[in-house]
């Protein structure tokens, strides 16, 4: 039984000129514990794929499936951008992902404040927000998104508006946490280097109405220099490339 | 404000209130036009407990109509939110009911209420439930839908979203509304009292005038203003009580 699968998934939005396609017909299958980069041009549909898979947006045909129960509730859906609660501390942060199941006992404090720990914020649980960098930031999300403890996790660029650095040493520090946060994980990007890093597999899509172009299975060493990982990059971005071209709209 | 601004400002007072004194007392202004400031402090000493029997009942119908306007205000908030079409519907009357002068209505209102409490109250709530209602619509609108999604991919309904993410956010708004209304609702009360009352510092500043007694208007005047101080600061106490929110929450 898949983690998540969604068949034939068409999805869009009505607009005053009619349907606006942004998926069409897209499968795609996530087994337990495995990690799935989708890569696909700006503004090819991503963000609209993780929302249907997350139950937020109704497809318009096709079906979604969390271990073959409808997605809603069952996901944990991390949003693109800073979307913390900023009157909240980290931990309060953390702890509003439980809030949505029950109230907080004394052992959830405890649990959400080793989570953060284990993210590298253990000095910041009691800091909010704004006092903290945008890659701190974006751990706490990945922190508060993780604790929620889901069967699956969607993360739309999870990784997005941080600088170079920091963004290499989260994907390296993000596949070698993988195996304690547990549960399967959908991650959408831009970038074809961190998909590589960090997926077991890498779907790309193509322009908008987003349909699947290719998939690979990462199977080389992690390793950025290395000449297969270099090779199979190469594949991915022709594919891009050509599933740019292949768009529609 | 800084310590040489606080300076400033008291030496200005103090050259103010001076002034004032020295006017009346060379000019000879006779105390049924314009008391001396000390007159009126005396007043406010010596009628000490008049005022104060005066100012509960003030405070009293200022309460009673806060809360009444401050429930009114929530409850037309969230319905507005929550029912579009009826938000809709209602949103003209909301604006209208603030057009009509509500000054005007008193007398009427006394007519229907009598002299109690209750005409003052409703005074007070009409003029506070306005900012309260704009204001706590402004803030649960103001929640960026993708805050929204994390919480309800994972299961959480509306009631669970309001008290997680839309009431909390709404909160510096509501105490916004608050401010503007609270203060505007003693405003409320005290003329409520100017047409029909047996109480309030309304009622004494009438009563006071009347009878040609200048100090006590001052010093009701003066009580009036120091309640209003009060409050606003009380709700500023409480907006600096709410942790910080800097950040973006609203649409950037």
């Amino acid at each position: 039984m898949p983690a998540l699968e969604l068949k034939d998934v068409s999805a869009g939005y009505p607009t005053r000129n009619g349907w606006f396609p942004v998926v069409d017909t897209l499968s795609l299958t996530l087994s337990r514990g495995e990690w799935l980069a989708v890569v696909g041009p700006s503004g090819c549909g991503k963000t609209t794929l993780l929302r249907v898979a997350a139950g937020l947006l109704p497809p318009r045909s096709g079906t979604v499936r969390v271990e073959e129960d409808p997605p809603r509730g069952r996901v944990g859906f991390m949003p693109h951008g800073d979307t913390l609660l900023p009157w909240r501390t980290l931990l309060g942060n953390v702890l509003a992902a439980v809030e949505v199941d029950r109230k907080p006992m004394e052992a959830d404090r405890a649990q959400a404040t080793g989570v953060l720990v284990h993210f590298g914020l253990g000095a910041f649980t009691r800091a909010y927000p704004h006092e903290v960098s945008a890659g701190m930031r974006q751990r706490a999300s990945l922190a508060r998104t993780f604790f929620a403890s889901r069967r699956v996790y969607l993360l739309d660029e999870p990784l997005g508006a941080l600088d170079p650095l920091t963004r290499i040493e989260l994907q390296e520090w993000l596949v070698g946490v993988r195996e304690e946060l547990g549960g399967a994980v959908a991650l959408v990007t831009h970038d074809v280097e961190e998909a590589l890093v960090v997926g077991d597999r890498v779907l790309v899509l193509s322009a908008r109405p987003a349909q699947a172009v290719a998939e690979y299975r990462v199977e080389v060493e992690k390793d950025r220099l290395s000449p297969a990982f270099t090779a199979l990059r190469g594949k991915v971005l022709s594919a891009l490339s050509s599933g740019r071209n292949r768009g529609g709209a | 404000m800084g310590g040489r601004d606080r300076l400033a400002a008291g030496a200005f007072a103090l050259l103010l209130l001076g002034g004032w004194e020295a006017g009346v007392r060379l000019g000879n202004i006779p105390p049924y036009l314009l008391p001396a400031p000390t007159a009126v402090l005396w007043a406010l000493v010596r009628d000490f407990p008049l005022l104060a029997h005066h100012a509960g009942g003030t405070l009293a119908a200022f309460g009673v109509g806060l809360g009444l306007g401050v429930g009114a205000g929530l409850a037309l908030a969230g319905v507005s939110f929550y029912l579009r079409p009826v938000g809709r519907a209602l949103a003209p009357f909301l604006v209208g009911s603030q057009m009509v002068p509500v000054f005007a209505v008193a007398p009427l209102l006394v007519l229907w209420f009598g002299y109690g409490i209750l005409p003052k109250a409703a005074v007070a709530a009409t003029i506070t439930f306005f900012p309260v209602t704009v204001n706590v619509l402004d803030g649960l609108r103001s929640v960026r839908p993708e805050i929204l999604e994390f919480f309800q991919s994972l299961g959480a309904g509306e009631g669970k979203l309001l008290r997680i993410v839309r009431a909390p956010a709404a909160a510096p708004f509501f105490l916004s509304g608050l401010r503007v209304g609270g203060t505007l609702a003693l405003v409320g009360a005290t003329i409520g009292e100017w047409v029909g009352a047996s109480r309030g510092l309304g009622y004494l500043m009438i009563r006071a005038n009347a009878q040609l007694r200048m100090d006590l208007v001052f010093a009701a005047i003066l009580l009036l203003t120091a309640l209003g101080v009060a409050l606003f600061g009380g709700v500023t106490l409480l907006e600096r009580a709410l942790p910080p929110r800097r950040g973006r929450l609203g649409t950037p």
